[in-house]
């Protein structure tokens, strides 16, 4: 697989010569496979937010770069114009920034602004009100009229309307039960098998991440902590432990089960592969 | 010990929007909460959760049936202030709760608009402070704290009123794990050591079995009631009404299927392992 994304050296301080100078970022090195899901984890003030920012040049590194396929995404204005339609931004509680009378209009925003004719327009906003599970009765509707779940949903559409190569989502599910939980990932996860898209999602709920990505990016005080597949992760669920994150309640369950002296894996995190081993240990007693 | 609320028969819709048809909620709810009691209501969104807590201290009336509150019906106007005084609410999102620039002021509040003299508000927001445990960040600017932190002050504000209970809507909505864990930690001190009957809606799992008691709802209906461990075991009826059952509970509830005979109330991390280890050790 290729490198899309390369974040090197990366270093990032606010409010530079005031008391409230603090360094986010301090030089991280990493790089996103094309197609991958990446979970990005942390805890709050760990920096996810701040690195995410920088993947489309919303902010400007204090020192090191960040290039796309290749190219720094701060060569020229051009590049760093066309890096914000390649690297779709997902904000946290996006359904506070529909502003358009109709749903429509609001997915349409995005795609309006390439410069595309509003034939291509429309299709792009139907594509993407169906990925992102928007109702195609909703489409005339204002969006204020709808409710939480769905307004967050038509925040999404607007942004994978512009079919960006990398969508980042930052918390989609916060604030969601349990069943818009479950029906949003499966969009999201819907959405990356059927165009190849590389996906970053930065979540606190560490079973969301376990089962959605291929790799996961452990933050901790501005630097990585961990880069590695789910089961490499949680492997070390003491080491996450130390820097204020949870383990899925699966992982803590099994890691008590081998301190016990149970024959068992620690770094299985999903009850399906937690099931499979303690019906094999049941076969065998 | 009695009711801090006593909600009978409650009928309420909301008004109809854009000319549309009003939207029943409650048709019919009876609940009582005990005093002194922690309580979790549980249930997707819809299910009328929110629209019962803010029948709690008066922010919605009912359309028929009543509210009592410390036997204070919700829909005497004489007694509206003493039942927000009584009743204190803390909202999802901690950023629509913060009004003053610095810490103490913004728990100070509630108590300067109750008329309280300035010397036991003093007094009530040093000790409000020190129950939540942010008694250092006294002279903070609120919207720099974290997001738990700033929904402790929230809850500081809330207690700096001496209410007799808390209702809490989705508190934790917005945290990280360790803010939540924060939270929660609070609200059982609150509870267990300050007496304070607690009513705590969250989507969470992990929060209610916390509590003494849990009430799932459904469709503005309560589709069952009772202790963490006599609700967790429900488990077909649970997933029915769109809610998860903790992983412990999942686990035990398949491999009961498979033939083994586990307690399924074994919902703490710890007594779910004790327990497959008996069962499994060779």
């Amino acid at each position: 697989m290729a490198a899309i994304i390369e974040v090197r050296d990366l270093c990032h301080t606010y409010s530079v010569g005031t008391p409230f100078e603090h360094d986010a970022i301090k030089h991280m090195d990493f790089t996103v496979e094309k197609g991958e899901f990446l979970g990005v984890i942390g805890h709050t003030g760990s920096g996810k937010s701040t690195l995410i920012q920088h993947l489309n040049g919303l902010l400007k590194p204090t020192c090191g770069d960040v290039l796309l396929g290749g190219e720094s995404i701060w060569k020229d204005k051009q590049t760093t114009r066309r890096a914000r339609f390649r690297v779709g931004l997902v904000f946290q509680y996006p359904e506070y920034q529909l502003f358009e009378d109709t749903v429509f209009e609001d997915i349409a925003f995005g795609p309006k602004n390439m410069g595309l004719d509003a034939a291509q327009v429309k299709q792009r906003v139907l594509r993407a009100a169906e990925f992102a599970g928007v109702k195609a009765s909703s489409l005339e509707k204002s969006p204020f009229d709808l409710s939480g779940g769905q307004k967050r949903r038509v925040a999404i559409a607007g942004v994978i309307a512009m079919e960006p190569e990398i969508v980042i989502f930052d918390e989609p599910t916060a604030g969601l039960d349990p069943a818009a939980r479950a029906s949003l990932l499966d969009n999201i996860s819907t959405y990356q098998k059927a165009t190849g898209a590389t996906v970053l999602m930065v979540s606190h709920s560490m079973d969301d991440v376990a089962v959605m990505a291929d790799r996961l990016l452990v933050l901790n005080e501005g630097q990585i902590e961990m880069l590695g597949t789910p089961a490499q992760i949680f492997a070390k669920a003491e080491r996450l432990q130390s820097i204020g994150l949870t383990v899925p309640q699966v992982t803590s369950l099994f890691l008590r089960l081998k301190e016990l002296g149970l024959p068992v894996d620690p770094a299985t995190y999903t009850v399906d592969a937690a099931l499979k081993q303690l019906l094999r240990l049941k076969g065998g007693a | 010990m009695g009711n801090a609320i006593s909600v009978q028969d409650l009928h309420f819709s909301y008004p109809p929007q854009n000319g549309g048809a009003p939207y029943p909620v409650f048709d019919g709810l009876d609940v009582n909460i005990e005093e002194g009691s922690f309580v979790a209501v549980l249930g997707h969104n819809g299910s009328g959760k929110s629209t019962l807590a803010k029948h709690c201290n008066a922010i919605l009336l009912p359309e028929g049936g009543s509210v009592q509150v410390f036997g204070m019906d919700t829909a005497d106007e004489a007694q509206l202030l003493e039942i927000r005084r009584t009743v204190g609410m803390v909202f999802q999102n901690p950023d629509n709760q913060m009004v003053a620039n610095v810490v103490e002021e913004d728990v100070a509040f509630a108590p300067e608009n109750l008329g309280v003299p300035s010397e036991e508000i003093r007094k009530r927001v040093d000790d409000a402070l020190k129950t939540v445990g942010m008694y250092d960040y006294r002279s903070h600017a609120p919207h720099l704290l974290s997001g738990g932190q700033k929904q402790r002050i929230a809850i500081a504000g809330v207690i700096a009123m001496q209410p007799r209970c808390i209702v809490l809507d989705e508190p934790t909505a917005m945290l990280d794990p360790h803010g939540r864990e924060d939270v929660i930690r609070t609200i059982e001190t609150l509870n267990r050591e300050n007496g304070i009957t607690v009513v705590l809606i969250t989507h969470h799992m992990t929060e209610a079995i916390r509590a003494d008691r849990v009430i799932v709802m459904q469709e503005g209906r309560i589709l069952t009631d009772g202790t963490p461990k006599e609700v967790f075991t429900q488990v077909e009826l649970l997933r029915s009404a769109g809610l998860e059952v903790p992983a412990t509970t999942q686990i035990i509830y398949e491999l009961n299927k498979a033939g083994l005979s586990l307690p399924l109330d074994a919902l703490s991390t710890e007594e779910c392992a004790h327990v497959l280890y008996e069962t499994l050790k060779t």
